[in-house]
């Protein structure tokens, strides 16, 4: 059933202008003149505020001195998905948020920016950075594709593991090809990082669903460590009526969409409401605007104070003309003939502050108004994929579904281990690839670093 | 307002300001242009039986995105005629009375040549002559320039030649290319020479293609060595002329680095009248003669000095041998926390590079965070360790926030030659204390 009223199509070329690379990569010149801005601190607070700890100053030093296939190397020991992180890192509350100069009064090193053209540089060439260590003898799993799930891979791969990632999906790269916003950074891009890993000797079985396609005990039998980094699933539902409604998606579905279809063959409501405040929101509310719709709603329940997005991503928000409804409560979802016209809502006030220190919404009796639109988004969060594992004795999941693990990843089953968003459910994507990588040096000591014999 | 017209060896100069022997002051056109723009006088480039250049001709060096931090050339003295050169040299002095034209000579090292061609020069009309005895690269493989200048015999010989000739002032150029410059200048006041000028080019090679192992500037594949200067000379201009400020009794013309007024100051502090300018004007043009008269005057009215002979050679007395330098003085870093901003250089410079007088951390910080709430580390001096040697305070890219502080020993004035000069007079004699001796 089609929408009730969809926006009008673009033209190719504004499509393509709408989605360009929000920070397009830096020229020769550009990147030199950032580097040699660089004071190349010693114990650099960027280094200590990146999670994989990648060494800023090195790396950037070698861009100066115009050595980039060094520069590519630090970056990329530490962290083997550098170029994504240099692109979809909120590196504003990260790296550049610790550098020195903004004490000195001066705008931070644009490290992501030049991360990403240090690692082009390696990609652009096709140079081979890494190959695998000599065979230990030892097999490892992961289940899933994402940053966690290759970070994992790829760290144990260079050891000698043999390794097999599963994944369900179609493409590799889990929230990196399917869930980040098109002008940060598209499903190509993911994909070349991917053959990075794979270069390593990783092989990556797509469609392949374990508890399904694969029993568990057969991957125990095969391996002798299994990584899980499935990361998160469908979006959360808004438990109001009308929620299941033709015309209400799940945000990450949305997203998706732009990731894998042309954005001409994408529906897009005229009149789009979001619900949710989180960076996922934001690019679901960027996205609907570049795709054409003419008017698109923020809806929260708290106030822009509470609001979870990051403020470079509020200010992406902003710009492009997104309508933010503070303080607002959808309470059911509206439809004619069966396709959404609108969401009912009430006013809250802010009570009391959660556990979280957040006040707490509370709904206001008798103001209830309507928002008009063609097509409700739901940006409330995501579920982990994560009951497939209740056959396995010893995981243990939490209500939100996420995964419990103890020291250095692992999971109460020992042969188990664990990291990004299906354990921390749903941070940044250099925290997926600092859990994964923990969990690589968490299952290669538990089964005795094999590779320090060989 | 200051008065910064100079008298040089008897030449009235509106200011200090002259553009240097090179390709600035290649032409007429180019010296008369350089006048309306403010410039109060122009060395003529060299001028000699004329010659064939390469291409390419210049090299330079960039630092850290800052363009032509030095610069060198391996182009010759001028490739025009000398009936062009002195043609428009009068056309010039017609038109511009009151400013200088100096005519800068490079001749064969015979007698009569160079008789011939100062008569030549002073019948067109120009107010003086340099003598280019420093030209690093091409002509003094010929038996000219640094050739001359090289060797104080030659320099007196050459100068005594042109002083049997020459009716107006002769100024010598003098290379940097030599062990003691003081002494070549010292030769060319015997040879009486009228005044010096210093520095000429300093021999370099500006680098190599990796690629193809061209030497640059390349010329076909292959380079020469060339004539360096630029910003990054200055110091060495400026330790030369301070040099032979102490040495000779004529005028002195500073040449090397200056861009701005203040190189310009620092020239005359240290003993220049007039100074000579060619990359800056190479670089940005004639136009930044306008700041270096605008900034010149408003030093000079800060500081209370009516012209330049109020603080010329100002500097010349306290350029002292080291053995006469104070030991009792001491200074010691000093960081202050508020401007800190935790990049850690100095401790690194100082940890591995100098003397290991700084702690990494201060327990309080500075009180500020960043944004994902970790604090500044502050360094911290260790005062009792500190040598005083100013590299933390060098290194530190934050202005006045490490600086260095007096001590106070409470100890007289005492240098090394005065400890000598007390051990030779009572061998037997204990050492008086300095500081850090105990």
């Amino acid at each position: 059933m089609p929408l009730r009223q969809t926006a009008p199509k673009l033209s190719p070329e504004q499509y393509e202008a709408n989605f360009a690379d929000i920070a397009p990569p830096l020229t020769r010149q550009q990147a030199a003149v950032e580097a040699a801005r660089c004071l190349y601190c010693f114990d650099a607070p960027c280094t200590q505020a990146c999670p994989t700890h990648i060494d800023v100053p090195t790396f950037i030093k070698k861009i100066w001195t115009g050595n980039l296939r060094g520069s590519a190397r630090v970056i990329l020991e530490a962290n083997i998905l550098g170029h994504s992180c240099g692109r979809v890192c909120p590196t504003e509350v990260l790296c550049e948020g610790a550098c020195v100069m903004h004490e000195k009064g001066e705008q931070a090193i644009a490290i992501g920016r030049l991360q990403r053209y240090a690692v082009d540089d390696v990609l652009d060439k096709d140079i081979r950075m890494f190959h695998a260590g000599a065979p230990n003898g030892k097999r490892v799993a992961c289940i899933g594709s994402g940053p966690a799930s290759l970070a994992c891979a790829a760290e144990v791969a260079k050891w000698g593991y043999a390794v097999t990632i599963f994944d369900r999906h179609d493409l590799a790269g889990g929230l990196n090809t399917y869930g980040i916003a098109a002008y940060k950074t598209r499903a190509p891009d993911s994909l070349r990082e991917v053959e990075l890993v794979r270069q390593l000797g990783v092989e990556i079985r797509q469609k392949t669903e374990i508890g399904r396609d694969i029993s568990f005990a057969e991957l125990e039998k095969q391996f002798d460590a299994v990584f899980i980094g499935v990361g998160l699933g469908e979006t959360w539902g808004l438990e109001i009526p009308g929620d299941n409604l033709h015309g209400v998606y799940g945000a990450m579905e949305f997203i998706e969409q732009t990731k894998v279809k042309p954005f001409h063959h994408l529906e897009v409501g005229q009149r789009v409401a979001c619900i949710g405040a989180g960076n996922t929101a934001i690019d679901v509310v960027t996205a609907a605007r570049r795709l054409g719709a003419e008017t698109v709603y923020l809806i929260y329940r708290r106030s822009e104070r509470e609001m979870p997005a990051f403020k470079y991503e509020y200010d992406l928000a902003k710009k492009d003309g997104v309508i933010f409804l503070w303080q607002t409560q959808p309470i059911r979802v509206l439809a004619r003939d069966g396709a959404v016209t609108g969401l009912e809502c009430l006013r809250t006030r802010l009570g009391e502050p959660d556990a979280r220190g957040r006040r707490s919404p509370v709904p206001i009796a008798g103001t209830e108004f309507t928002v008009e639109a063609d097509m409700v988004v739901r940006a409330v969060g995501q579920r982990p994929v994560t009951e497939f594992l209740r056959p396995v004795p010893g995981i243990e999941l939490r209500k939100d579904g996420t995964v419990v693990i103890h020291e250095r990843q692992q999971t109460g089953n020992p042969k188990y281990f664990a990291g990004g968003d299906c354990v921390n459910g749903g941070k940044e994507v250099v925290d997926a690839v600092a859990e994964g990588m923990a969990a690589a040096r968490g299952l290669d000591a538990w089964l005795g670093s094999p590779r320090a014999k060989g | 307002m200051a008065d910064l017209s100079v008298n040089f060896a008897g030449l009235k100069s509106p200011n200090p300001f002259w553009l240097a022997s090179g390709p600035p002051a290649n032409t007429g056109g180019q010296v008369m242009r350089a006048f309306d723009a403010g410039w109060g006088g122009a060395v003529w480039k060299t001028i000699g039986e004329p010659i064939v250049n390469t291409t390419s001709r210049y090299g330079a060096i960039d630092y850290n995105g800052v363009k032509v931090m030095g610069f060198n050339n391996i182009e010759l003295i001028s490739d025009r005629p000398i009936e062009d050169n002195l043609r428009e040299i009068s056309e010039v002095k017609k038109r511009y009375p009151k400013h200088l034209v100096i005519a800068s000579l490079m001749v064969e090292s015979k007698r009569e040549s160079w008789h011939e061609m100062v008569r030549r020069t002073e019948d067109a009309g120009s107010d003086a002559l340099e003598l280019n005895f420093g030209c690093p690269h091409g002509m003094s493989e010929r038996g000219m320039g640094a050739a001359v200048g090289q060797v104080p015999e030659y320099t007196e010989m050459i100068t005594s030649w042109v002083k049997e000739a020459a009716r107006t002032p002769v100024i010598v150029k003098l290379t940097p290319n030599v062990s003691d410059i003081a002494r070549i200048a010292a030769a060319a006041e015997k040879g009486g020479a009228d005044a010096v000028s210093l520095i000429n080019t300093i021999n370099s090679l500006m680098g190599v293609d990796l690629d193809t192992f061209a030497p640059r500037p390349v010329v076909a594949g292959k380079s020469s060595h060339g004539g360096y200067c630029g910003p990054a000379v200055k110091p060495i201009a400026l330790h030369l002329v301070a040099s032979v400020a102490k040495k000779v009794r004529i005028p002195i013309s500073g040449i090397g680095g200056i861009g701005y007024w203040n190189d310009a100051a620092e020239h005359i502090a240290l003993g220049a009248t007039t100074v000579q300018v060619c990359t800056a004007v190479m670089h940005y043009g004639f136009r930044i003669v306008e700041d270096m008269i605008d900034g010149l005057s408003q030093y000079m009215d800060d500081h209370g000095f009516r012209s330049i002979e109020d603080f010329r050679g100002r500097a010349v007395p306290n350029v002292v041998d080291w053995g006469d330098l104070d030991l009792n003085y001491k200074i010691i870093a000093e960081i202050h926390p508020e401007l800190c901003i935790g990049c850690q250089l100095c401790y690194v410079a100082c940890e591995d590079g100098a003397h290991q007088c700084i702690s990494p951390y201060t327990a309080a910080g500075n009180g500020k965070k960043n944004v994902n709430g970790m604090g500044v580390h502050v360094p911290r001096i260790i005062e009792e360790e500190c040598v005083g040697c100013n590299l933390c305070a060098l290194v530190c890219p934050v202005e006045n926030c490490i600086t260095m502080k007096e001590v106070k020993t409470g100890l007289p004035a005492m240098s090394w030659n005065d400890r000598t000069r007390q051990r030779a007079a009572d061998p037997g004699c204990a050492l008086p204390p300095t500081p850090g001796a105990d």
